[in-house]
């Protein structure tokens, strides 16, 4: 069955894996996060490291989140986890049976990194918390992403998504006066933790190389989002102001509001109406054009666009400059107003949706797009690509997240060693 | 154990060269000096950092030494002020890069190669450089040349248009956004390519785009449309698997608090937690499906309870019983969260014309390593004379002539 969309085909892909003897062959990281972490096993896998998905008997709670392949709930068919796990390897094991931890401490011997995101104090429950690994192998760098961090008076507060947003400040610096405070549209807040815990996971293998010494990461999701107020905190700080939900406007540095967003033909375009020395002669030109068009007023005709910076600008020359883009805007396409722009060196970029970006020569023509193969569906699957490349490392065909429990027998059998009748134990008595 | 307390440095021996501008690379760098590596800024009052011209500045007066927004994504670093259209401006940025593990660059596609600093032209002088370039829309495609910031790649990377309410405008989060999703993929890919060469030697080339980073952080929403055909559109607080989920206003102007909702389980606690009013018990709330169809009505009664309470009371009550809730913290409430305050995620650094100044960490904490915070963010060129004597070796006449001959500025 063919998609309801075809994006043609992508040219062999510029940003192809690293092969295995690529940047991070030869560690192993064993990754037992849900939703929460999974973007930190997910960029080492993709860097080319060993990453072994490691779920319960029944599959990790997360392969429940949609979206789903073809709309149909079923834990092999998450879109979700699919995007998060690809290039891992999957085993399943019972954390909560002695035979399934004794396994465990043989797979710990082999392995270099831990990820975890369980709640706080669950490892320590089950005779697995760091100090108790350490105790084993003190080479081993374990990774905890939570919400707030393994300590602390909010250590125990749920965490999802929102509540993330809320407490690191996006969500009041999101979405419009009129509205309540808005989370963006895509669960943010434990790929940002997932991203800053792959920096720690390969920062403290840098120093293991050097020392030998593991080391226990706490990743806190709340932290990375409070960054994401650019200079909201700073504000505070120095100058002892409160911004809040700006709508389709921004805030330049002395408190003036300017327009960033911009109805067209087609939908939205995202433009900064403001000049300066560097952007003074794309202005002129996005105004020509409005004149030729017939649509440029004598005000924005006349306007001087080296002296127009955000320093200099007031809120009513600011107003008056967006009217008259406001109207010329929406007597052209997003595609039309972008070509321009392209051409021009304007600061304007169309508001893309997943349709535009899967439809966009760019894209396909840089070669970001990678076909997985799922054989288990009997097609491949068009997948977002890797945001690098390098120089050195040749690719590698990528390959799809682990059903549940895929490469129990190849991990536990061929790589651990165990007979085919211990497996089968394992199997009946729920370990695996 | 406090960070001022451990020793260790994870990248002790690392040196970084940063031909910054506005926020990918910069804060990749600093990010490097987070974790223990030499860092030095390479910049110039002739083209000025965006960001130094950026607010708030201390006493509003507008200098680039007086933005607390430079200085809150560039702390540790040494600056050196280098015009690169000099010659002798040119040879010292050569001489940094030689002295350099890593080089980190996000300007327009073309402009290290007309400087003659791109890859190619460097790597003869440091073959085991690794080199790190980030644009918005990478080095190559139809599109490459495009020009602007992060706020239009965010609305290239899909970020705005599912980021607002149904029907209304695509406002998109907040700010810049992908100048903070790129870096995160950018340090792990220097990080890689470090431990790489620690194996054979080589350096090499990374490049990066900042859109196709943003790319990644909505993977689901693509493979959606690639596989189902679904165009999603701005969902406003809503969530497929919660209800109650969203922002509930509270006592007070303009307070809110974040509520979700998603097992059963939860929402027994829920109830519990405020008290179980009758209409808890409406048979139309008792399951999932119930809630989700009765949303509207379920939202208007969860905030006619949030209206009587302070958010810091709907937030500590409903986690006291176990229901996950937030308030939506202003900078002010940032500034005092006793989470934030325990994790010292705001650090107070003394800057020369700033005085104590603000400077967020990192979300990572290492058991036995520290994040380093050892110096204000620098002025622009305020260790000029510094790299050229100390790391670069020069003699204090030649860079006194250099000076007097306006390479550094």
């Amino acid at each position: 069955m063919e998609d309801p969309v075809s994006i043609g085909k992508s040219k062999p892909h510029q940003n192809a894996l690293p092969a295995h003897d690529g940047l991070l062959s030869g560690y192993r990281a064993l990754d037992f996060t849900d939703e929460k972490g999974m973007l930190c096993g997910k960029i080492l896998a993709d860097l080319g490291g060993d990453v072994i998905k490691v779920e319960p008997p029944a599959g990790d709670p997360a392969r429940k989140i949609g979206p789903f392949y073809r709309n149909l709930p079923d834990p092999n068919k998450s879109l979700f986890w699919f995007a998060l796990n690809m290039n891992k390897r999957g085993i399943t094991l019972n954390l909560h049976s002695q035979e399934g931890c004794q396994i465990l401490g043989r797979l710990l011997a082999k392995t270099d990194l831990i990820i975890e995101s369980f709640p706080v104090g669950y490892l320590e429950g089950l005779g697995l918390g760091y100090p108790e690994i350490r105790a084993n192998n003190s080479r081993i760098v374990m990774a905890s992403i939570t919400g707030f961090g393994q300590t602390g008076p909010y250590r125990d507060y749920k965490a999802p998504d929102i509540v993330c947003m809320a407490l690191g400040g996006e969500m009041n610096l999101t979405g419009d006066p009129a509205h309540p405070p808005l989370r963006v549209g895509v669960p943010q807040a434990y790929c940002h933790a997932g991203g800053e815990a792959a920096i720690a996971c390969l920062a403290a293998l840098w120093y293991r190389e050097m020392t030998g010494e593991g080391q226990h990461i706490d990743v806190s999701a709340q932290e990375t989002i409070a960054w994401l107020g650019f200079y909201n905190q700073a504000l505070w700080d120095i100058n002892q102001l409160k911004i809040s939900r700006l709508g389709g406007e921004r805030i330049g540095g002395k408190g003036i509001r300017f327009r960033f967003l911009f109805p067209c033909a087609d939908g939205f375009v995202s433009f900064l109406a403001i000049g300066g020395e560097t952007r003074a002669e794309a202005q002129k030109k996005m105004v020509a054009w409005m004149d030729r068009e017939g649509l440029a007023d004598d005000f924005i005709k006349n306007f001087d666009w080296t002296e127009q910076t955000v320093l200099r600008s007031t809120k009513e020359l600011s107003e008056r400059i967006s009217e008259s883009f406001k109207r010329f805007f929406v007597t052209k396409t997003k595609k039309e107003l972008f070509d321009f722009a392209l051409e021009n060196g304007c600061f304007l970029a169309p508001i893309n949706t997943t349709e535009d970006i899967l439809k966009s020569d760019h894209f396909r023509g840089r070669g970001f797009w990678v076909e997985v193969d799922h054989t288990e569906l009997g097609r491949s699957i068009t997948y977002p690509g890797y945001p690098y490349s390098f120089s050195e490392t040749p690719g590698k065909a990528a390959q799809r997240a682990p059903l549940i429990g895929e490469h129990n027998s190849e991990i536990y059998g061929r790589e651990l060693g165990l007979g085919p009748e211990e497996l089968a134990a394992m199997r009946s008595g729920g370990v695996i | 154990m406090t960070d001022s307390e451990k020793t260790g440095l994870m990248l002790r021996d690392i040196k970084v060269v940063d031909f910054g501008w506005a926020i990918v690379s910069p804060l990749t760098a600093t990010y490097l000096g987070f974790l223990g590596a030499t860092v030095v800024t390479v910049e110039s009052s002739t083209r000025l950092n965006i960001i130094r011209q950026g607010g708030p500045f201390k006493d509003n007066i507008p200098h680039p030494d007086r933005s607390a927004f430079y200085t809150n994504y560039n702390s540790g670093k040494y600056s050196i002020a280098l015009d690169l259209k000099k010659p002798a401006g040119l040879d010292i940025a050569k001489k940094l890069i030689r002295w350099a593990d890593v080089l980190v660059e996000n300007f327009a596609p073309g402009v290290m190669g007309r400087l003659g600093l791109d890859y190619e032209s460097v790597k003869g002088i440091n073959p085991s450089l690794i080199y790190a370039s980030s644009t918005q829309l990478g080095q190559s495609g139809p599109h490459a040349q495009f020009r602007g910031m992060g706020v239009q790649g965010t609305a290239l990377a899909g970020l705005n248009a599912v980021t607002g309410w149904p029907g209304g405008e695509p406002v998109g989060p907040f700010g810049a956004y992908t100048d903070l999703v790129a870096p995160k993929y950018l340090i792990s890919a220097i990080l890689a390519a470090l431990l790489y060469r620690r194996r054979n030697g080589r350096g090499q080339y990374i490049e990066q785009s900042q859109v196709e980073a943003g790319l990644n952080f909505i993977a689901p929403a693509l493979m959606d449309y690639i596989v189902n055909g679904s165009i999603l559109t701005c969902p406003g607080n809503r969530d497929p698997n919660a209800a109650p989920h969203g922002a509930y206003r509270c006592r007070g102007e303009d307070r809110w608090c974040v509520i979700a909702v998603s097992s059963d389980e939860e929402w027994n606690s829920f109830c519990w937690a405020i008290g179980n009013p009758p209409w808890t018990r409406d048979s139309k709330f008792a399951t999932f499906s119930g809630r989700k169809e009765h949303e509207d009505e379920l939202d208007a009664l969860v905030e006619a309870w949030t209206l009587g309470h302070s958010a810091e009371d709907v937030m500590h009550r409903l986690q006291k019983g176990g229901v996950a809730a937030g308030l939506t913290a202003t900078a002010e409430d940032l500034h005092n969260d006793p989470q934030l305050q325990h994790r010292e995620h705001y650090r107070r650094l003394n800057h020369p014309i700033i005085g104590r100044n603000s400077c967020e960490a990192p979300g990572f904490r290492f058991s036995n390593a520290p994040v380093v915070f050892e110096r204000p963010a620098p002025c622009l060129g305020e260790h000029s004379r510094y790299i050229c004597l100390e790391i670069l070796g020069m003699r204090d006449e030649e860079f006194q002539a250099l000076e007097g001959a306006g390479v550094f500025r």
